[in-house]
């Protein structure tokens, strides 16, 4: 997808004067909140779990190497092949071509963010293949010309009757008068428009939300079983995931998904877990004749072993989206990146550098609830931060931010000066204030008075009083 | 021998962090949480060579400056018993990533953690360090207390604030609805983005306003500047005011940013 993180401040504006964003936001955002918390109170060992999460992604991070061989090799003997890709470019290629060599005309998605993440759809179609989401919010998505707004919950960002509207507008099978008010209306006609794309694809395409070095397996979660009929009703089924996703063995993978579903929806497990591996065996009824896994590395072997490698144990619940509050003021697609939220304020810059995204680490207030709910234990606050120190070091603050962040520093390193300096400027902000408490307008400090006043100070610093205090009791 | 010293000359010798915020716009946060560690026992020094705890350089990506700061912070607070901060921000900023930021540099890495090792927040330095239980104050009406991200969060402080508040005469204490989410203030981003800012805090003035109570408390000025901007802006005709004020029975200052006239 096309990056507009660098006009964050313009999307931010937008988000927030769109009413109906705003409505939904307000639906949701408690929704999630509200299960997770009661699907971790059901489960005593969650923070156990969390550890240990955290223990598998460590170690298999720190010999990914040796996991991907042994991954491609288990896929190789199931009879499937692994493509690695360097780049985003790489994989979108490699994906076309065996779309030619398949001779594929339709192809069916299951939910993918690396697929997002490259820019699969778009690639694909330009070469005249029909490309269909299957996954309700992906397809909705799909059909508004937009990008998911969630990682996990792609139409968070959208009302029912926004969805009526498009599926009137898309649909013209369909008998005008139909009744669409219901969610389950909206279900139904879906299915009903999929069930056909499903039936007709030549190649199936998800993603991963792991995958297994003991077995070879991919493993897809999901609610709606279209990522089942996408991986095993056409002739091919591609998988496209990053090098990242890999753990150990299945026993690992158990860990991950008991912490994944009630991390993300709340729920203790998805309805629907499925284990792939290879093509069709010669014993199965059905199932794909070939088996492909695209590999994208796209900047993550950059991350390995440096500041930003803890951000590699990201399973993508977007446990961190739905409890941060400046995602749940503004939405996702203010963020202008494939992953928004405080995982994407970490995720992003590595992927489109942090000139261009250099917003998305610096619009948090450190509130800390996305570490506190991470599954993963992902220290989030703390790499928005070196983000920033990049950006620092990097010189791309404003001339008059980073000006006057250098003067205060220069004072604050100066007790006496700094003591003598607030002397002088308490007094002028209580005169500003003339008695009224509060100042509605502070010169030179427009982006507070913006949104609230700017309570008066007392009338001298404390450091004065106590000096005046201790001089007068000694007297 | 002469006869025991008094139990003030005996107990601990706490350096106050006063913080940048209390001492340039509210004092008398000061001098409450001076009156409540004496009252506990402890003697109070406040070092003049303090200014600030270095968090928006820290929190700017501007890492020099802040490792500056902290080395000075240490060296002025390094010879107390302990370091009170009438403010969770900075007590974590000390306690939580002062050792951090210094890991590396062999002349502080142990003093840092040292230091962090001794510092508190001033509720949860009253009741778990000096063991108060009971405060000598009183204050008619209802209020809701704002938990603070960092004192949440980094230090684990719930339970002490609303223990003393508990023991204040007169004083109700209505739970604010969703007390873990942040008011939107987070330091320099409050100017940086204040438009996201100002819509986070209006989610936690819905529920502040829910409450009915008259007054809302936290122990952190930073949040309660940005609230009480807002109490201002809209004339909500609620108080704001730090812990301390009312813990120490030290309200006849006017609540933060309310008219003078009301006094």
């Amino acid at each position: 997808m096309e990056n507009s993180s660098d006009t964050f401040k313009t999307n931010v504006a937008h988000a927030l004067a769109d009413v109906e964003l705003q409505k939904a936001l307000q639906n949701v955002k408690r929704g999630f909140v509200v299960k997770r918390e009661a699907a971790k109170a059901k489960l005593p060992e969650f923070d156990k779990l969390r550890d240990e999460a955290r223990a598998v992604k460590d170690h298999t991070l720190s010999h990914l190497d040796l996991y991907l061989e042994a991954y491609e090799r288990k896929v190789t003997e199931s009879g499937g092949v692994v493509h690695f890709a360097e780049t985003a470019a790489d994989a979108r290629a490699i994906v076309l071509e065996l779309c030619r060599e398949l001779g594929a005309k339709l192809v069916t998605k299951g939910k993918s963010m690396i697929s997002e993440e490259i820019g699969l759809n778009a690639h694909l179609e330009a070469s005249g293949i029909e490309v269909v989401e299957t996954d309700l919010g992906e397809y909705i998505v799909q059909i508004r010309g937009e990008t998911p707004s969630h990682i996990i919950a792609p139409v968070i960002h959208l009302n029912k009757e926004d969805i009526a509207q498009d599926f009137r507008r898309v649909h013209k099978q369909f008998a005008t008068a139909r009744k669409l008010n219901q969610v389950q209306d909206l279900v139904a006609e879906a299915r009903a428009v999929l069930r056909e794309k499903f039936l007709k694809a030549d190649i199936g395409i998800t993603g991963a939300n792991l995958l297994i070095a003991e077995t070879g397996s991919s493993v897809i979660v999901t609610n709606e079983g279209n990522g089942d009929l996408t991986s095993t009703l056409p002739r091919a089924h591609i998988v496209v995931a990053s090098i990242e996703k890999v753990v150990p063995t299945l026993e690992d993978a158990d860990t991950i998904l008991r912490l994944l579903a009630r991390s993300g929806t709340g729920q203790e497990i998805t309805t629907y877990t499925t284990f792939v591996t290879g093509p069709r065996r010669d014993s199965d009824p059905d199932g794909p004749v070939a088996y492909h896994v695209v590999l994208l590395d796209n900047g993550r072997s950059e991350m390995l072993g440096g500041v930003f490698a803890d951000m590699l144990r990201c399973i993508r619940c977007g446990a961190c989206l739905n409890h941060c509050p400046v995602y749940g003021a503004i939405g996702g697609h203010a963020y202008g990146s494939v992953y928004p939220g405080p995982m994407g304020a970490v995720m992003t810059p590595a992927l489109v550098g942090i000139d261009h995204a250099r917003d998305l680490p610096h619009a948090s207030s450190f509130c800390g609830r996305c570490e506190q709910v991470c599954p993963m234990e992902i220290p989030l606050p703390d790499l928005m931060r070196a983000w920033r120190e990049r950006d620092f070091t990097r010189g791309n603050p404003p001339r008059r931010e980073r000006l006057l962040l250098k003067a205060w520093a220069f004072a604050a390193k100066r007790p006496r000066l700094y003591h003598a300096l607030a002397n002088r400027l308490v007094p002028l902000l209580a005169w500003l204030a003339r008695g009224s408490g509060s100042i509605g307008r502070l010169p030179f400090g427009k982006a507070w008075t913006r949104t609230r006043d700017f309570p008066a100070p007392e009338g001298k610093t404390f450091h004065t009083l106590y000096a005046e205090k201790e001089r007068s009791q000694r007297r | 021998m002469t006869s025991a010293p008094e139990p003030s000359k005996q107990g601990p010798l706490v350096g106050l962090l006063v913080t940048c915020l209390v001492d340039l716009f509210r004092p008398n946060v000061a001098f409450a949480a001076i009156k409540l560690l004496e009252a506990g026992g402890a003697r109070v020094e406040v070092p003049r060579a303090q200014t600030c705890c270095g968090q928006p350089a820290y929190n700017s990506g501007d890492r020099a400056d802040a490792v500056s700061i902290a080395r000075q912070v240490v060296q002025t607070f390094e010879r107390f018993d302990y370091v009170v901060a009438p403010s969770g921000s900075c007590a974590g900023m000390v306690k939580v990533h002062y050792p951090r930021l210094l890991a590396d540099d062999p002349d502080f890495a142990d003093r840092a953690e040292a230091l962090a090792s001794k510092t508190f927040e001033l509720t949860s330095f009253l009741v778990d360090v000096l063991g108060l239980t009971h405060v000598d104050a009183s204050y008619r009406g209802s209020v809701t207390y704002h938990d603070s991200c960092s004192s949440l969060r980094e230090l684990q402080v719930r339970d002490a604030p609303r223990r003393l508040l508990a023991s204040v005469d007169g004083l109700t204490l209505v739970e604010l609805a969703e007390s873990e989410v942040c008011c939107g203030f987070g330091g320099t981003f409050s100017v940086k983005y204040p438009d996201i800012s100002g819509a986070i805090l209006d989610a936690k003035l819905r529920n502040i306003l829910a409450t009915g109570a008259s007054c809302v408390l936290a122990g952190d000025l930073g949040c309660l500047m940005h609230i009480a901007g807002r109490l201002a802006r809209e004339r909500a005709g609620i108080e704001a005011r730090h812990v301390a004020e009312v813990l120490a029975g030290m309200t006849e200052v006017p609540a933060i940013a309310a008219p003078r006239q009301m006094r």
